[in-house]
């Protein structure tokens, strides 16, 4: 099979989905209306409320949503071969994640640009508003785990890209103080430090001196460690505790400090990341050597792990918080809600698309690709490096050497991390407060507090779990309970918008579908890995991934209940759609 | 072309600053608001805890206020509530 007739079917058929069924959803289920006032105008106010020319929605919208997850899930989950994979993100894109980020867009604009936990209490009521607040708690948590041990595991995987990374904390806030002093537009400073972390990579790639390799300071992989712990596991331990200091600290920065100029110096990698992928991979115009489903996959069955291995671009609940959250309130025209929320999902299958034909051309035979994901544990642990090595092998079609393509897709990678490890810091933070408040705890409201709490509880659940690989391989046994909580959150997304399309009397199926298939998955996966994987009576028991993924499983099981009961329940009034 | 690539910039680049410039506003207002609150406090008379901290710049205006008022030509202060001289 050649990935460019695979990556132009997938296109495709992204492309058709968009022009046929988007439409069709638009028309005839959601029923946007041109004339609609929305509240971009209705509640102008120049800062939240803004009217936005679509395209420039469309682009912040993309640049929020995609970022690491959908690059680490496809890598995973190729270990069952590419067919299953690709299906899974053409077609869950879109059929579920269009829908899903269109849906959450139009329900907000239909009610004032409020959040979807707001309207968890509107439409299903009070109960479902504070389940939506834990199962976001339970997100934000699991994200800060897996990503802190996503950019550990680069930094020791590929130590010419640390040094690029920290160059990029001093010239933010070097561009940070220019612009907010000196009142400078962002765009050439940033483009000036992106150039300077390339370059530093450039170096970094040639020169071991300045790879800031820990595993090679305690010795090499056979050395000895911190506290008794091997090379690698102490490289782990420093990784993150350095990660989580550095997190507490941006996090509880004013935004121009660091943050926002660090996000703007990130903002690009987007384009430079497609770039390199699409371009490498016209230049190259490599064979698919993975095979099409992998018939030695003994330990774990794709289905049902597979639909929670890859959330983000295929369907992702965080994408309802960033279209009810910001881009309802910005949306200038009803029926612009099309663009930017089923072509911002497309956009993420897109990136989704590529890290998949990344990984599935890197190796030179089927062989060798089996063996590299000889099992799940392999394919976790792995994935990512696969696809940076995958990612740097498309590059070379751009005339650049494999060593230094390496070093910036490591870097990409990294930012992309970093910028989502930053959000979600902050918004436990405030999940926190607003816990503190709700239940009368006045210390949880105090930002430091807050805080702590937020990163001692991600560093524990990175460090504590044992991974296969010894001590700080916790991390990517987390991953699939990441996906899990994410699509409880989208499917409690479909479950808002099913239950609004009901009480306006329309056909809510389209919506329905997906979040039965979506808890289905959901379920069945959290019950075979809590009750034969993570359970005390296991070989392989863990108890604190027991607890979460028990968690996890009852507040399925809990959204379950909720929808049934919302979406037989007669009583409901019915909603006017012009209120 | 080039009219192409500047328009494209000129997207690129206001695509990046939606946010912060979000951001920037919002911390505006919030001093906007904070300051309205306080000039009707003061217009209606509502009493609030501005005042019990403004004491805290007592000793750093004192000087000053000294100085102020001799340049007004009033040899002593003229609000009962400092008293400088």
């Amino acid at each position: 099979m050649n990935a460019i007739a695979l990556a132009a079917i997938g296109l495709f058929i992204f492309v058709i989905g968009y022009r046929f069924y988007s439409k069709f959803v638009a028309e005839k289920i959601y029923r946007l209306d041109p004339n609609y006032v929305t509240p971009a105008h209705r509640f102008k106010d120049g800062v939240d409320f803004v009217p936005t020319n679509k395209f420039v929605l469309w682009g912040h919208h993309f640049t929020s949503v995609a970022g690491a997850a959908p690059i680490l899930g496809p890598a995973i989950a190729v270990y069952w071969g590419w067919l299953p994979a690709v299906l899974w993100v053409v077609l869950g894109t879109v059929f579920a994640a269009g829908v899903h980020d269109f849906g959450t867009l139009v329900v907000s604009v239909r009610n004032k640009g409020q959040s979807m936990g707001t309207l968890a209490n509107k439409l299903v009521g009070q109960r479902a508003k504070i389940l939506f607040l834990f199962i976001i708690l339970i997100l934000v948590l699991m994200v800060n785990a897996v990503f802190a041990w996503v950019i550990a595991n680069l930094f020791v995987t590929f130590p010419s890209s640390v040094l690029p990374v920290f160059i990029q904390i001093p010239l933010a806030i070097w561009i940070g103080h220019a612009v907010y002093k000196k009142n400078a537009k962002m765009l050439v400073p940033s483009l000036i430090a992106l150039a300077v972390m390339y370059l530093v990579a450039v170096l970094a790639a040639e020169y071991q001196v300045l790879q800031i390799d820990l595993v090679r300071y305690f010795g090499g992989e056979d050395g000895a460690g911190l506290f008794g712990l091997g090379a690698i596991s102490s490289a782990f331990f420093i990784w993150i505790i350095v990660l989580m200091i550095y997190v507490y600290i941006a996090s509880t920065l004013p935004v121009w400090k660091l943050l926002q100029p660090r996000d703007f110096i990130n903002s690009h990698q987007l384009v430079v990341g497609l770039g390199i992928l699409y371009l490498g991979l016209l230049f190259t115009n490599p064979e698919v050597t993975a095979p099409i489903t992998n018939p030695d996959t003994n330990d774990v069955s794709w289905f049902p792990l597979l639909f929670i291995t890859i959330a983000c671009g295929a369907i992702s609940g965080f994408h309802g918080l960033v279209s009810s959250g910001t881009s309802s309130k910005q949306l200038n025209k009803e029926t612009d809600a099309r663009f930017v929320g089923y072509f911002g999902a497309v956009g993420e299958g897109v990136l989704a698309l590529i890290s998949i034909i990344a990984v599935i051309t890197f190796f030179p035979t089927a062989d060798a690709f089996k063996e590299a994901y000889n099992s799940f544990g392999a394919a976790s642990g792995g994935g990512l490096g696969n696809f940076v090595q995958g990612a740097s092998q498309l590059a070379t079609g751009l005339g650049i050497p494999a060593d230094i393509a390496a070093t910036i897709v490591s870097i990409i990678v990294v930012s992309f991390a970093a910028t989502t490890l930053d959000t979600s810091v902050r918004l436990m933070r405030y999940i926190i407060s607003e816990l503190g408040t709700e239940y009368k705890v006045p210390a949880l409201e105090k930002t430091h507090v807050a805080t702590t709490i937020a990163v001692v509880s991600s560093a524990a659940l990175v460090l504590i779990p044992e991974g296969p690989n010894g001590f700080g391989s916790g991390g990517y046994l987390l991953w699939p309970l990441f996906g899990t909580s994410n699509q409880l959150l989208a499917g409690i997304n479909l479950l808002l918008i099913s239950v609004w399309l009901k009480r306006l009397g329309r056909n809510y199926l389209i919506t329905l579908i997906p979040m039965i298939f979506l808890m289905f998955m959901t379920l069945y996966a959290m019950i075979i890995q809590v009750f034969t994987q993570w359970a005390f009576w296991n070989e392989s028991s863990s108890t604190l991934l027991f607890v979460f993924g028990a968690i996890i499983l009852g507040f399925a099981l809990w959204i379950s209940i909720t929808a049934l009961s919302a979406l037989l329940n007669k009583n409901l009034p019915k909603l006017d759609p012009n209120e | 072309m080039i009219d192409k690539m500047k328009q494209l910039i000129a997207y690129y680049e206001e695509v990046l600053s939606m946010p912060h410039r979000q951001e920037i506003a919002r911390e505006l207002r919030n001093e906007d608001d904070l300051f309205l609150l306080l000039l009707y406090s003061e217009m209606i008379g509502i009493p609030n805890p501005v005042y019990y901290y403004t004491l805290e710049l007592y000793p750093h205006m004192i000087e000053k206020f000294h100085d102020w008022h001799l340049r007004m030509g009033m040899d002593k202060s003229p609000l009962s509530g400092i008293r400088c001289c």
